[in-house]
């Protein structure tokens, strides 16, 4: 029952990075591009939980909050970037 | 299968399909709806749920089949469930920078400053 659970969610997270991916190719301005490319890492993250799930191991919880932090701070630096310029003043 | 263990699976699949279901239904208001403003309304909210719904499947999956307790999850939510609403603020203020429109629409504040990302207090 697990596998067809983790079979499902991998495809509508499959479907909802698409999504992502066509936001990002069309967004009418960057706002737009850096939402979606927040969307897609909190996807990439389900997708690295649920490959946890499947091969039963602890072992990517790491990547998973590596991937958490790394698409924080690409978000806020590139939203610092729009509002004033620059990253670090 | 004993009918503790299928009542566990049971819990842990509904947890995963609900976070599949939340995941999709935020990328797909991201990908639908018209405006960034409107937009901003599916990643933050439904997708938060949904990673939250598939980190509380894991932690429950190896608690029950493994029986070893990690906390790792827990990290996981507690860094998203705080981020979420501050990149969120980010990204609204950098809109409203950018947007013209945008900005000619903004209702008063009602107090000696303006907008904080108009008028910054430095």
């Amino acid at each position: 029952m697990i596998v067809i659970a983790c079979t499902f969610t991998l495809t509508a997270i499959g479907i909802a990075i698409l999504l992502n991916l066509y936001r990002l190719l069309t967004g009418p301005d960057v706002p737009d591009r850096v939402l979606a490319l927040d969307t897609m890492v909190i996807n990439a993250i389900g997708l690295i939980v649920l490959a946890g799930i499947l091969f039963g191991t602890t072992l990517y919880f790491e990547a998973a909050l590596l991937f958490a932090m790394v698409g924080f701070l690409t978000t806020v630096a590139f939203c610092k970037y729009l509002l004033r310029g620059n990253v670090i003043e | 299968m004993s009918a503790t263990e299928f009542l566990t699976d049971l819990i842990v699949a509904a947890f995963i399909v609900t976070g599949g279901f939340f995941l999709f239904v935020g990328s797909f208001g991201l990908a639908k709806l018209p405006d960034t403003f409107r937009r901003l309304h599916g990643p933050t909210k439904a997708t938060t749920l949904g990673i939250g719904s598939l980190l509380i499947a894991s932690m429950l999956y190896f608690m029950f089949e493994r029986g070893s307790v990690s906390i790792h999850e827990l990290l996981i939510t507690l860094f998203l469930f705080l981020t979420a609403p501050i990149s969120a603020n980010m990204i609204a203020k950098a809109r409203i920078l950018r947007d013209r429109a945008t900005r000619r629409e903004l209702p008063p504040t009602g107090r000696p400053r303006g907008w904080a990302t108009l008028d910054s207090a430095d």
